[in-house]
């Protein structure tokens, strides 16, 4: 307690040697709970959209779909088995047909993916309500990013070219009926959705499906014949590896940030030992013994850490929460990131996140503090007194 | 009381190695010193007055020999308990007053009985009497860099007697002073040693200062010249 006290005592006494160093720590508490909070809120905003948009609780994959691997769509489908259809029926699960087709914009060659749904699923936040028609011309939704980049808009009509299951090629014109607005690439990105029944009925498949994507919150039911249940975990990995290795690029910067921060630090502990060896002789003499005194000078600079976190604290908090809150608008070509982030990101903060951090620079510092003062074990009261380094 | 002997020293010596040599700062230095004495080490510099004050204060140790303070001997002490003995019962006042910069007057003379795990009211109590006896109680709240070099020297003083210590050992203690401040403090170190019958170890070759003393050691190349009780002159 006693060299707590002396400790707090000597660093505000120092005055601007001390609010500089504490200053500069500062910046690195919040600019590494910033940096984390974004990489959170990444991760959770992707994760929820994903989600929302196409993953759901979870999707069972016919046995030969790989989405990595174009070449087993032609063969991924089958009936939906029983055990399936009733979560379908009572709208706890809803059906995906995946076909691969071809259109032509402005007269250029592009292969992109046909999906069929059902118009008036609710398991996922694709607006297919538009799909229902009963005109004879195939309806068709496409997401903002596929119209942009092949310039279809809503009321434009497209010839799509495929295959049906006996391999035999055929062509319908569909109509852009909706342009959705989604930051998920994954219904969006060469995708063009129709209705499922109408899908089934041109590539030959009637009751059939590429996958049954479950509703969040639905218990999937266990071992289903042809079908392989992905779970959130398995179908979100590629995601979390992704904000991984972002977070990793990113812990460069706040790397360099710390280890400024903590020179700072190393420097004027170096500083303080070599300008208070006199000081260190009187402590001696006064009766403070050189554990007592590595102790005392260890905790000083410690203690930058502790102000540091209480004055980041103080414009930290309403800073990053006003982040939290309001957004971080993100520039357009974000969207060349490959994730769902919409047009502003919103940092999350846990507790874990600033406990974490806190602790982090704490230790750090408290390292840092100690490397300098271990010249004082070799101090002999004497030299100190007259000014010199034993 | 003025018989019982609290320091004593049997043929110490005190070598450091120089270049390819060796300095004997100390040579078979015998002496006793009584409780409440009032006491120089004289001689030019380099004669070892502080060395020896050193050795008395447990700051250092001695190469051969032995020194005994109040039945303890500093050769054989650890760290700890060397500090341990400074803490409870030796008062040490500096040439250059050494004094904490970032402290005031008040926290300054309060330090030593900080480290004795002293209650606050008592504390309290005892620097302000301690600020008292040397007539800066009213500059308690001030800063070191606000005194002059005779406060300063007499807030140290205060620091060196507040925790009422056998032994109070001066090094050169007038040395960035003038005439007047010399005296001040030498006519309050000597009320100080009559009041509180603490002994009083000067080094020094100021003659301001030897007037005070009632003894006067005198060490030449390390070696006791001249041991003689004094009639003190200087109103002591």
């Amino acid at each position: 307690m006693l060299t707590l006290k002396l400790a707090l005592r000597n660093i505000l006494g120092a005055g601007l040697r001390t609010w500089l160093n504490v200053v500069a720590l500062s910046f690195s508490f919040v600019a590494i709970i910033f940096l984390q909070g974004i990489y959170s809120g990444m991760n959770d905003q992707v994760e929820r959209a994903t989600i929302d948009g196409i993953y759901g609780g979870g999707q069972f994959w016919q046995k030969a779909y790989d989405p990595y691997d174009p070449l087993t769509l032609q063969d991924a489908h089958a009936r939906i088995p029983e055990e399936l259809t009733a979560l379908t029926q009572n709208g706890q699960a809803t059906p995906l047909l995946i076909r691969q087709a071809s259109i032509y914009p402005e007269g250029r060659f592009r292969t992109i993916l046909v999906k069929g749904i059902d118009p008036d699923q609710k398991v996922l936040s694709i607006p297919s309500s538009f799909l229902k028609s009963t005109e004879e011309i195939i309806p068709a939704l496409i997401g903002s990013r596929m119209s942009q980049t092949i310039g279809l808009h809503k009321g434009d009509e497209i010839n799509v070219q495929w295959r049906d299951v006996h391999g035999t090629f055929d062509a319908r014109d569909v109509r852009i009926v909706e342009v959705m607005k989604t930051s998920v690439q994954e219904i969006d990105n060469n995708q063009i959705w129709i209705p499922l029944d109408r899908l089934q009925m041109l590539a030959a498949v009637p009751g059939e499906a590429t996958m049954v994507v479950v509703k969040s919150g639905t218990k999937p039911p266990p071992g289903v014949s042809g079908w392989e249940f992905k779970s959130l975990d398995y179908l979100l990995q590629d995601i979390h590896a992704a904000v991984t290795r972002k977070e990793i690029s990113a812990s460069i910067l706040y790397v360099v940030l710390l280890f400024l921060a903590l020179l700072a630090i190393f420097d004027t502990q170096v500083l303080s030992i070599f300008r208070r060896r006199k000081e260190m002789g009187t402590l001696m003499a006064l009766g403070m013994t050189r554990t007592n005194i590595i102790g005392l000078f260890t905790l000083e600079g410690a203690l930058h850490s502790v102000l540091a976190a209480c004055v980041a604290a103080v414009y930290g908090v309403p800073l990053l929460g006003y982040f939290a809150t309001a957004g971080w608008a993100l520039p357009k070509a974000t969207d060349s990131v490959g994730f769902a982030l919409g047009e502003k990101l919103f940092p999350t903060y846990s507790a874990g996140l600033v406990a974490g951090t806190t602790l982090l620079v704490l230790v750090v510092t408290t390292i840092v503090s100690f490397l300098p003062t271990r010249k004082i074990a070799h101090l002999k009261p004497t030299d100190a007194l007259r000014g010199r380094m034993s | 009381m003025q018989n019982s002997v609290i320091v004593r020293t049997e043929n110490l010596d005190k070598s450091y190695p120089l270049g390819f040599g060796t300095l004997h700062a100390l040579e078979k230095i015998t002496l006793s010193v009584a409780k409440g004495e009032f006491l120089g080490l004289v001689g030019p510099s380099g004669s070892g007055k502080t060395t020896l004050l050193n050795i008395i204060g447990s700051l250092d140790g001695p190469t051969s020999g032995t020194a005994e303070v109040l039945g303890r001997k500093i050769e054989s002490l650890s760290h700890k308990d060397a500090a341990q003995l400074r803490n409870n019962h030796i008062g040490f006042i500096f040439q250059t007053f050494n004094l904490l910069p970032v402290y005031t007057v008040y926290e300054n003379v309060e330090f030593p009985l900080l480290l004795l795990g002293m209650e606050a009211s008592h504390r309290k109590k005892l620097v302000m009497d301690a600020l008292e006896w040397v007539g800066l109680a009213e500059r308690a709240d001030s800063k070191p860099a606000q005194l002059s070099g005779g406060q300063s020297q007499r807030v140290a003083i205060a620091r060196a007697i507040v925790k009422k210590p056998e032994i109070v050992l001066a090094d050169e203690p007038t040395a960035n002073l003038d005439a007047q401040n010399s005296h001040h403090i030498m006519k309050t170190m000597a009320q100080l040693n009559r009041d509180l019958h603490a002994t009083f170890i000067f080094a020094t070759h100021d003659e301001k200062v030897i007037t005070y003393l009632k003894r006067k050691i005198t060490l030449v190349d390390g070696r006791i010249e001249k041991d003689e009780n004094m009639a003190p002159q200087g109103g002591a």
